[in-house]
């Protein structure tokens, strides 16, 4: 499995990540070879053994639905750069 | 040609828990913007979701009223995508392992027949934030109270064959996770939405057309103008020669119409991986039991249990079980009098009276206790249906009971013989030459006997006792 340039361009625009289009042939190259290296794991037989969810033997445990966070929206929102009427503000979105 | 829809349905149900699905945050509906929004739900470093234990029990009750099978096992999974309304950039949802596998719904058909609607599977996952639009200058305002409300998806399988269908099966899926008491059903607060996924195929083809997704129709009337639009856009584009893209379009209710969203907002690459921060949910036959225990009588099974204890016809028991609140009330109000005649006035006067106004059944003036003592004194001839309606008019408008309303206006029916007798003594005293008319073959006179009769009498007297003592009197 290889990658090439317009995927690159695509995952950088999935991730919002800036990648400079003339680097996009080294980063294709670079990805490529991760993933040929991790393909070798495909050389395993694993048939039989069960996808792996968490490296943990354990299970989830449960909470009982019960509110136990208070309001903070003060302190939150000491940290947001933009605030009005007790909504976090962010550059316009338009559906 | 002639086309066939085929329609799969998403519906999001959000769940009646106390707190958010991985937080202790209250998801009380209708609070201040992000007074409901804790450290996890806003995706602060350093924060763990942790599973509520109502959520799934919630989750495990849907999956046993689909007669479907609940995973012993299942798996959360992080959706990447970046939205300002979702703080973490991706959301919590379950995808190769739902905890609810293939179930079935059965709906009604308009010719009368059932038909089976299979279900795929329903999983858990989170509810994003709002995004607010209006009254910020350039900006947009993000309220994160709903992220992190647990929501459950059922999706259908592509079962459905028309718009009606799709809202059959969506009114009794509403219907069911209300018997279930999982979600308040509430449309207008966006508890209850649906995804619609739509295409079309020449009749008689087996291979399926390219689909287009519906997003985000929160009512069944919306549901229905969409789908239909959808299938008559799809099937002018083929016919034109044209071929379908798939997309996701939303439904613009003010023009009713479909239109694409920009390909910006659906990347549908969404990248699913095991959220390492959960752990696999194992759920055991123990739990299953536990919620077994507790699940109501279902739909389904009350209208059965409806035609055979009332002798109700099936159609009338689909009606009063179309909803857990209207079959409750029906049983409150047949319990003191005729079940055929309670049927009969809660869909007719009763619901009639509740559209009319506009008013919900929780908050209706008249409650079943009283209905059924109005119609208990029907059954019991203190008065007669016509007058009952005008009793029901007084309760609707003040409130009081029936029996204070008809001792109050003197309204009890007659029943004593000789007290009719005597009214039907002066009608046809009064009416000699139709008395010579009736006598002389114009039977259908009665009626125009019975109408008299009822007239002197301020209504009052014993319909059946009028006729009987009527038709004596005029055939002697």
């Amino acid at each position: 499995m290889s990658i090439d340039a317009a995927q690159v361009g695509q995952i950088a625009h999935l991730a919002r990540l800036a990648v400079d289009e003339q680097e996009s042939e080294a980063h294709a190259r670079n990805l490529s070879d991760i993933l040929a290296f991790v393909d070798r794991l495909a050389e395993v037989d694993s048939k039989d053994v069960e996808p792996m969810a968490h490296p943990l033997e354990m299970t989830q445990r449960l909470r009982p639905d019960q509110v136990s966070e208070p309001n903070e929206r003060e302190r939150f929102q000491a940290l947001a750069p933009s605030v009005s009427d007790g909504c976090y503000l962010v550059p316009r979105v338009i559906e | 040609m002639q086309w066939e829809a085929v329609i799969g349905l998403e519906l999001h149900a959000q769940l009646a828990t106390k707190t958010k699905i991985f937080s202790g945050a209250a998801t009380a509906y209708g609070a201040e913007p992000n007074v409901q929004a804790c450290a996890i739900d806003l995706g602060m470093p350093g924060v763990l979701p942790v599973l509520n234990e109502r959520a799934v029990r919630y989750a495990v009750r849907l999956g046993l009223a689909l007669d479907a099978e609940v995973a012993g096992r299942s798996v959360f999974a992080r959706k990447n995508y970046f939205y300002p309304d979702l703080p973490k950039g991706y959301q919590i949802s379950q995808y190769e392992l739902p905890v609810v596998g293939q179930g079935h719904l059965d709906i009604d058909l308009e010719d009368g027949s059932i038909k089976r609607i299979g279900v795929t599977r329903a999983h858990l996952e989170e509810d994003a934030g709002k995004s607010l639009h209006e009254g910020f200058v350039g900006m947009s305002g993000i309220d994160l109270n709903r992220a992190g409300t647990p929501l459950l998806e059922i999706v259908s399988e592509p079962d459905l064959r028309s718009a009606r269908e799709a809202v059959a099966y969506m009114k009794k899926m509403h219907a069911l996770v209300r018997y279930l008491e999982i979600c308040d059903g509430n449309m207008q607060e966006g508890s209850f939405r649906c995804d619609a996924n739509v295409s079309v195929r020449p009749v008689g083809t087996e291979k399926f057309g390219t689909r287009t997704e519906i997003k985000n129709l929160n009512s069944f009337r919306f549901v229905d103008r969409a789908i239909n639009y959808e299938i008559e856009r799809q099937i002018e584009v083929l016919e034109a020669g044209g071929e379908i893209v798939q997309e996701t379009r939303l439904f613009d209710s003010d023009r009713g119409e479909t239109r694409p969203m920009r390909s910006k907002e659906e990347a549908n690459d969404y990248r699913y991986f095991p959220d390492p921060d959960l752990l696999p949910l194992e759920i055991d036959s123990a739990f299953i039991d536990e919620v077994r225990a507790e699940l109501p009588e279902l739909p389904d099974v009350r209208r059965q249990r409806f035609v055979e204890q009332y002798g109700l016809s099936n159609y009338d028991a689909g009606v009063l079980t179309a909803s857990r609140e209207l079959a409750d009330f029906f049983e409150i109000v047949a319990a003191q009098a005729d079940a055929k005649l309670a049927a009969n006035w809660v869909m007719g006067d009763f619901s009639a009276a509740l559209n009319r106004t506009g008013v919900e059944l929780n908050t209706s003036p008249i409650s079943a206790q009283a209905l059924g003592a109005l119609v208990a004194r029907i059954t019991d001839n203190t008065i007669s249906g016509k007058i009952a309606k005008e009793v029901f008019e007084v309760m609707w408008e003040t409130g009081q009971e029936a029996d204070a309303i008809i001792a109050e206006r003197g309204l009890e029916q007659v029943t004593d013989a000789g007290a009719i007798e005597a009214v039907i003594d002066e009608v046809i005293a009064a009416n000699p030459g139709q008395l010579e008319q009736y006598r002389a073959g114009k039977t259908k006179l009665m009626g125009f006997f019975v109408g008299q009769t009822m007239k002197a009498s301020g209504g009052k007297a014993n319909p059946q006792q009028v006729n009987e003592i009527l038709k004596r009197k005029l055939d002697g």
